[in-house]
């Protein structure tokens, strides 16, 4: 009852002269995957064009702008008090001064200078820690697989903030201590996301027919699986800056963030909550975090559409 | 006589990632008639299944279909609503799908699966329907009686599963069958049973199947005629003992020369396996395979699709898509040169 | 079909691999919690110069005899795994230590807050579900069209938002501007609280037969719910909407739909059902959703609750009340996870009937 199958790929003619060996099952395997990289670099090219990313973009363009300029952009000292406390919103202090007599449009200013830096060191050393357990997990495997994992559960039973305010609080208070914090409660998630796309590659055809061709571990390591983890490392990574500003935020605002007098979203907000009639002193603090978090969370998805398999189909 | 299913023309296109109309099926036109088992043939991709959702309005809501498909003489499913379509399926049309364990609810019993569709549609009690499933399990030789109908899926074979599959698509006693590929995801010892399945369902209760396939070997075995996909075109139909035996399109006999022929025992009926080969002779031709890769419909070039990967190809081919044109009685190809398919092309 | 051996069939099928289930995730369970304190524990010793500073008040670190007392029960003077036996030890007779700013035992401290974070944390987490669910379902449904992509920005912006600041804002719009909610607090000043059964006032008010505070209670807890539903239902939509269009994808879904149900039928009975498995993962997710928002909403609220308490042993820097605060939730954090693959092994005929 055997009977040929139609759907089995015919051996196309050889489109690439470097291809190597004879073995036409893993010579289809590896041109099936540059079609794949091919494809995929097409279509993150057409992220750039959809509305709600040139959006997000031009958001994180005037922060970052923001944050390069800041002591040309903002009027005043941010941290300078002056005796004009609570002022409301005018021509003169746009979003009022705060209960220093802060002017909060320069705080706020200055803040994208603290939160992007912080958030930017905290995400590549986290991603740095992550992809290298990660990789060692998922190739290595055996002992080292079970190690690393039983590590991140033990991260994974708190839930993030609990855990980054827990380790501020017992190194105390100051930016970098929070950074530390934030670094040790986000390198888990990087490790696990890295270690299951190393993974489903080492369990894939394609490896094994490298394998076949002779390809030796470090590079099959250097050709297959670091990039297929780029997309979801790229992926996670943006979506963790905007994370990591919000957790920055929260942080600070438990006083577990930078110390005063430095401009810090998380701090303004909890230094505005003291006085509802003041809404001035939070709301543009608060603006200031939702606008970069969306932005990244914005770009962060746009990307895992195109770029996560598992998230390609269905979304687009 | 009208046919059970007439389709004509029948073109579905979905919106590609940009917007525009990417076409799936361009052109079929086929018909099933009453107590027939017809097949449709192709590689993945070809348009096959497309054609088999088109035809149970399971196409995704933003699919455009057009040209007709008539049920019965009097029923055009071209167009049908919702509620329209509600009456069709499980009723006149039903489906049995590729793989049973994906078709399955995991978290439904066999006895709910089964007898859903049937206290929807004909209004039977709880223990009416119950009589009746058991009689379906019966029909598709799945033994246990009561207590297979209290298991789950996953405690029953794969095989087991595509018969409760069947049994289920059965049950409102449909006009029309359509099977998608329902031998696939099996093992060759359980595929066979299937299609013995459905060979005694056919004797049994003079039931309209169209079977979905892409293995020649299936395709001989149980149906009478057969239509070959390619891109979204029907390429080739006829009899399925003349298709396989002497095909005219170069397409179907690229598909016969480029099957492995170790296990030549196919029963083609009225021939046998090694008659079967293109040329009619009784040594096998070495085995080939067709040149270039598969083309969808959307990256279907202009003119005949095959035209590509076709040793026999004129001037003519590359600009013109071929109209279907009757060869022997019953038998029709979509190929403006039908070259002698005797001399393998150089 | 199976159960040719005598016992009845019912309990071999229900009970032994439930039971199994059970006693297996239990063990990971007990050896995670235990993984739990060597990283608290690890924690403590790098504090920064002395743990001990970290932990006593001023005052009490003047007095020789308390320090002289505290180094002696956890055994500061013995060596490091001895120090871990005895943290574990007064762990497990519910010792958390004691607070720097209350001066009292932090489990004390935790049994007095939790009922009011119960109190706003159920109804928010049973909010938080139905909703998530409804909508996640209502999304996948309408995918691709207007509906889904305002919940997909509705849920973007909740994801975005400083759960403090969105507590703040609807402080000032419902209090400050409409005037509709009260400041905060569980219940207006000039209201004495109902005699303490539960420490839940919504309950206590009703054991006491106090139609009235219970219904001040009430509108004290709305705001605080809302915040927490909010931020809780943004993060689930997101999941249970990617998990629903993966069960529409399924050709189960495609199957049903082919035998010519309804699509109501289709929907309630194959797509919820094969979601209820996404929609018990969502409900662990809520929880630490929950967890974390409490801290970061009750101060705003003035809420009396945990989350109230960790904020101001966190910028208090009082380091027993704030690990004590952490391996709590960690410990109902994982306790939940426990149930939620409990659950997974109820619901799921391919878990329990293995």
């Amino acid at each position: 009852m055997t009977s040929p199958r139609i759907d089995a790929p015919l051996p196309g003619p050889p489109t690439d002269p470097t291809t190597p060996g004879d073995d036409p099952r893993a010579r289809r395997l590896l041109q099936r995957r540059r079609w794949a990289g091919r494809l995929r670099v097409r279509s993150v090219s057409g992220v750039w064009r959809q509305p709600s990313v040139v959006v997000a973009l031009s958001l994180l363009a005037l922060w970052v702008l923001a944050a390069l300029l800041a002591p040309l952009v903002a009027p005043y000292d941010p941290v300078t008090q002056s005796a004009q406390i609570y002022a409301s919103p005018s021509s003169q202090h746009w979003f009022g001064t705060d209960e220093l007599g802060r002017d909060v449009f320069s705080r706020v200013i200055h803040g994208a200078r603290l939160s992007l830096p912080v958030a930017v060191a905290i995400v590549a050393v986290a991603l740095a820690i992550g992809t290298l357990l990660g990789l060692l997990a998922g190739y290595i495997g055996r002992a080292v697989d079970e190690i690393v994992m039983r590590i991140t559960d033990l991260f994974f039973a708190f839930p993030q903030i609990i855990l980054a305010m827990a380790v501020a609080a017992a190194f105390g208070p100051s930016t970098r201590n929070a950074v530390i914090a934030l670094i040790i409660v986000s390198w888990p998630t990087y490790a696990r996301v890295i270690r299951s796309s190393v993974l489903s590659v080492r369990g894939s055809d394609y490896l094994a027919s490298s394998r076949l061709l002779g390809v030796g571990p470090v590079q099959a390591l250097r050709r297959d699986v670091v990039p297929n983890s780029v997309g979801p490392a790229v992926v996670l990574a943006t979506l963790e800056l905007g994370n990591a500003v919000l957790m920055l935020s929260a942080l600070s605002f438990l006083g577990l963030g930078p110390r005063p007098p430095a401009p810090e979203w998380g701090a303004m907000i909890a230094a505005g909550s003291r006085d509802l009639s003041m809404w001035w002193v939070s709301a543009f603090p608060g603006l200031a975090i939702l606008t970069v978090v969306l932005a990244f969370n914005i770009l962060g998805d746009a990307l895992r559409d195109r770029l996560d398999p598992r998230y390609a189909r269905g979304l687009s | 006589m009208t046919p059970l299913l007439d389709v004509r023309h029948l073109a579905v296109s979905l919106p590609g990632a940009d917007g525009s109309p990417l076409p799936v099926i361009h052109d079929a036109t086929l018909h099933v008639g009453r107590g027939e088992i017809v097949g449709i043939a192709g590689e993945s991709g070809s348009g096959k299944s497309m054609t088999a959702q088109a035809l149970l309005g399971l196409l995704p809501e933003n699919a455009q279909v057009s040209g007709s498909a008539v049920l019965d003489g009097e029923t055009e499913l071209v167009g049908l609503d919702e509620r329209g379509w509600q009456g069709v399926r499980g009723v006149r049309i039903a489906m049995v799908f590729q793989d049973a364990t994906a078709a399955l609810h995991p978290m439904l019993t066999v006895g709910r699966q089964l007898t859903e569709h049937l206290r929807h549609h004909l209004g039977l009690d709880r223990r009416g329907a119950e009589r009746r499933a058991l009689e379906l399990l019966d029909r598709v030789r799945i033994p246990g009686g009561r207590g297979a109908l209290r298991t789950y899926p996953h405690q029953l074979s794969g095989g087991m599963r595509q018969r409760v599959a069947i049994a289920s698509a059965l049950a409102c006693e449909p006009e029309l069958l359509i099977a998608d590929e329902p031998t696939t995801a099996l093992d060759v010892t359980v595929q066979a049973g299937i299609l013995e399945l459905f060979d005694e369902l056919r004797r049994e209760s003079d039931l309209s199947v169209l079977f979905i396939t892409h293995d020649l070997g299936v395709l001989s075995a149980l149906t009478t005629r057969a239509y070959v996909f390619y891109a979204g075109r029907v390429m080739e139909s006829g009899p399925t003992g003349e298709l396989l035996l002497r095909p005219r399109h170069p397409y179907t006999a690229a598909l016969l020369r480029a099957r492995p022929h170790a296990d030549d025992s196919w029963e083609v009926r009225g021939g046998t396996a090694a008659e079967a080969q293109p040329n009619g002779s009784k040594r096998p031709l070495p085995m080939t395979t067709i040149p270039g890769s598969a083309v969808t419909p959307a990256t279907a070039p202009p003119g005949c699709p095959f035209a590509p990967r076709c040793g026999y190809t004129e001037d003519g081919c590359t600009s013109e898509v071929p109209a279907m044109t009757a060869v022997a009685s019953g038998h029709h190809v979509a190929c403006r040169v039908l070259p002698d398919l005797t001399e393998v092309p150089g | 079909m199976r159960g040719r051996t005598g016992r009845p069939l019912r309990s071999r099928l229900f009970h032994a691999p439930l039971a199994r289930l059970l006693l297996r995730r239990l063990a990971t369970t007990v050896v995670l919690l235990f993984g739990v304190t060597v990283l608290t524990f690890t924690l403590i010793q790098l504090v920064p110069g002395d743990s001990m500073t970290a932990s006593l008040s001023e005052t009490a670190l003047n007095d020789p005899s308390v320090v002289a007392a505290y180094r002696a029960k956890w055994g500061l003077d013995e060596p490091l795994i001895t120090q871990y036996a005895i943290y574990v030890g007064n762990l497990l007779q519910g010792d958390l230590g004691v607070s720097r700013q209350t001066s009292r035992s932090v489990l004390g401290d935790l049994m007095t807050y939790v009922p009011a974070t119960l109190e706003i944390a159920i109804p928010a987490m049973v909010l938080s579900v139905v909703l998530g669910t409804g909508i996640g379902l209502y999304a996948a449904l309408r995918h691709g069209r207007r509906g889904d992509h305002v919940v997909r920005v509705g849920s973007l912006l909740g994801l975005s938002t400083p759960p403090f600041w969105l507590a703040l804002v609807a402080l000032y719009v419902f209090f400050y501007l409409l005037g509709v909610a009260p400041s905060g607090g569980r219940l207006s000043s000039w209201i004495t609280p109902p005699p303490r059964v539960t420490g839940m006032i919504t309950v206590d008010a009703l054991l006491a037969g106090e139609w009235m505070i219970w219904w001040d209670a009430v509108q004290h807890l709305v705001l605080p719910v809302a915040v927490l539903t909010c931020l809780t239902v943004a993060a689930l939509v997101r999941f249970v909407r990617s998990a629903m269009l993966e069960v529409l994808d399924q050709d189960y879904v495609r199957a049903a739909r082919a035998k010519g149900l309804p699509t109501f039928t289709v929907v309630r009975r194959h797509v919820l059902r094969a979601g209820l498995v996404p929609v018990i993962t969502v409900s662990g997710l809520a929880f630490a959703s929950l967890l974390s928002g409490t801290v970061l909403v009750e101060q705003i609220f003035s809420w009396p609750g945990v989350g109230q308490y960790a904020f101001r042993a966190a910028s208090g820097l009082d380091l027993p009340a704030v690990l004590g605060v952490s391996l709590f939730v960690a410990v109902v954090y994982t306790l939940v996870n426990l149930m939620v693959d409990l659950l997974y092994g109820v619901i799921d005929p391919r878990i329990r009937l293995s």
